[in-house]
């Protein structure tokens, strides 16, 4: 198993293509750039419910990264406010769906559901973790923001995001590892 | 002692309420800074360490730039605890609390995260607040701000346990709610525990033991004092760690709050706040 921080950080451009998302493995340190899109609760269900009816989506699954997050107002002067990651089990029940159609990169945080890591490995995708919490941080990663679509759902509206240098770790990959269990059990005291 | 009755302007309500959501996003508390730097010294995963760093350098940048320390500013919950000798004049105090949340959500560039809980519409200005009144004696008037963000929020749980279940049965429950929640509500956590009282006491009890400043053990009640200090060890085995990737800090403290309860009931409450613990209080 590899051991994150033994390891430099891995620097990754998007889109990324699925022989990169095959290739990642859990504990990996990421720095990725380029397009991600904020996708959250409103707008997983709203992509599902297209998806259903065979209508089109408002990003390309194929080639994009879901963020999963919602960015606090822009003040004045600055690209974007805070951002980070919301918890990510909420959109388990649209993932398998989402990864079917093409998705291949999701970034949140928390744990998925053994439907959800199943799902990963069937579709060789990755699920990356930012940390929680540090969203003043982490907005200095933005250069750009654009509205991509359901503007009416305010903070849950897609956007496109252009980032440099966010700092990722890879938790759930296409060989089925997940670094959340495999760190926990090694700091568990019995 | 008799007090004089005293007014207090509904202005200066909105006024203070405003002034203290804005703060209590920006500025992390002084007692969750110490706690965290404390956390670091301690924590032997390097992952771990790694996290706390972050997390202390981001609200660093969130005070320096005037920013939110999280992108969730939070469901905005209120204790006001009223004077009984206070009037307050110009307005109705509820109205006076919401227009408060409403002005610094809004001019404070703080995150709408309100919406029906049906239609899933978002109410646009973070109104509705979650308001807590109390009647003390006096003529004072305090408000304390409390933004809650919903990904610890959902990891809380509360239980009607029998009274058979006792201690033992409590510190389960607790441990149990710690390590479902695993990385979800953002640890190093703090852990509100609310015992006895009725259902909707225990969680309030359980809400209001956050308030404390971190890590400061129960003022008055030994065993409770005691609990906690037992808790925060059994929790900090679990390995769930900062960020949920490992390590030996996954509770920077457990605070507890109990009251008498029915003789049929044992209520607990486990109320979970993430790592940006923020609640500022202000006396008028």
């Amino acid at each position: 198993m590899s051991a994150a921080t033994e390891n430099d950080p891995i620097a990754l451009s998007t889109p990324l293509s699925a022989e990169t998302c095959a290739s990642l493995r859990a504990g990996d340190s990421v720095l990725l750039s380029g397009a991600v899109f904020t996708a959250r609760d409103m707008a997983h269900r709203r992509m599902f419910e297209a998806l259903r009816r065979g209508l089109p989506l408002p990003v390309d699954l194929s080639v994009s990264t879901l963020f999963y997050a919602a960015p606090s107002p822009t003040p004045a002067g600055r690209v974007i406010g805070s951002i980070g990651p919301t918890t990510s089990y909420r959109m388990d029940a649209f993932t398998p769906a989402l990864l079917e159609h093409g998705l291949k990169a999701m970034i949140g945080k928390g744990n998925r559901s053994p439907e959800v890591i199943d799902a990963i490995r069937n579709a060789g995708a990755v699920y990356f973790g930012a940390i929680g919490g540090i969203a003043a941080l982490l907005s200095q990663c933005v250069t750009d923001v654009e509205l991509v679509a359901y503007e009416d759902l305010g903070p849950e509206a897609i956007r496109k995001l252009t980032v440099v240098n966010l700092p990722l770790i890879v938790i759930n990959d296409a060989q089925g590892g997940d670094l959340y269990r495999a760190e926990q059990e090694k700091w568990r005291i019995l | 002692m008799t007090n004089l009755i005293r007014d207090i302007d509904a202005a200066t309500i909105t006024k203070a309420v405003y002034e203290l959501f804005i703060e209590a996003n920006t500025c992390l508390g002084d007692d969750v800074r110490a706690s965290l730097e404390q956390a670091l010294l301690k924590e032997a995963s390097a992952i771990g360490r790694d996290v706390l760093s972050k997390i202390l350098d981001n609200a660093r940048i969130a005070r320096q730039e005037a920013l939110p320390i999280c992108q969730d500013t939070g469901l905005a919950v209120v204790f006001v605890e009223l004077g009984q000798d206070v009037r307050i004049t110009g307005g109705d105090l509820r109205a006076a609390v919401e227009e408060g949340v409403r002005r610094a959500y809004e001019a404070g560039c703080l995150r709408k995260s309100v919406c029906d809980p049906l239609s899933r519409e978002n109410t646009q200005d973070n109104t509705p607040a979650v308001i807590h009144f109390n009647i003390i004696p006096g003529n004072s008037l305090a408000i304390t701000a409390m933004p809650k963000g919903g990904g610890s929020e959902n990891m809380s749980r509360a239980a009607m346990l029998t009274p058979s279940a006792g201690i033992e049965g409590i510190k389960k429950f607790v441990l149990d709610t710690v390590s479902l929640a695993g990385a979800n509500p953002c640890p190093p956590i703090i852990v509100g525990l609310g015992i006895g009282g009725s259902l909707e006491a225990a969680c309030l009890l359980a809400k209001k033991a956050l308030l404390r400043p971190v890590g400061t053990p129960h003022p008055t009640d030994q065993r409770l004092a005691g609990l906690e200090k037992e808790l925060e060890e059994a929790i900090n085995t679990l390995g769930i760690g900062p960020g949920g990737l490992g390590g030996q800090v996954t509770a920077l403290a457990v605070h507890a709050d109990m009251m008498p309860c029915h003789i049929a009931s044992l209520p607990v409450a486990v109320n979970i706040q993430c790592h940006v613990a923020r609640h500022v209080r202000k006396i008028l």
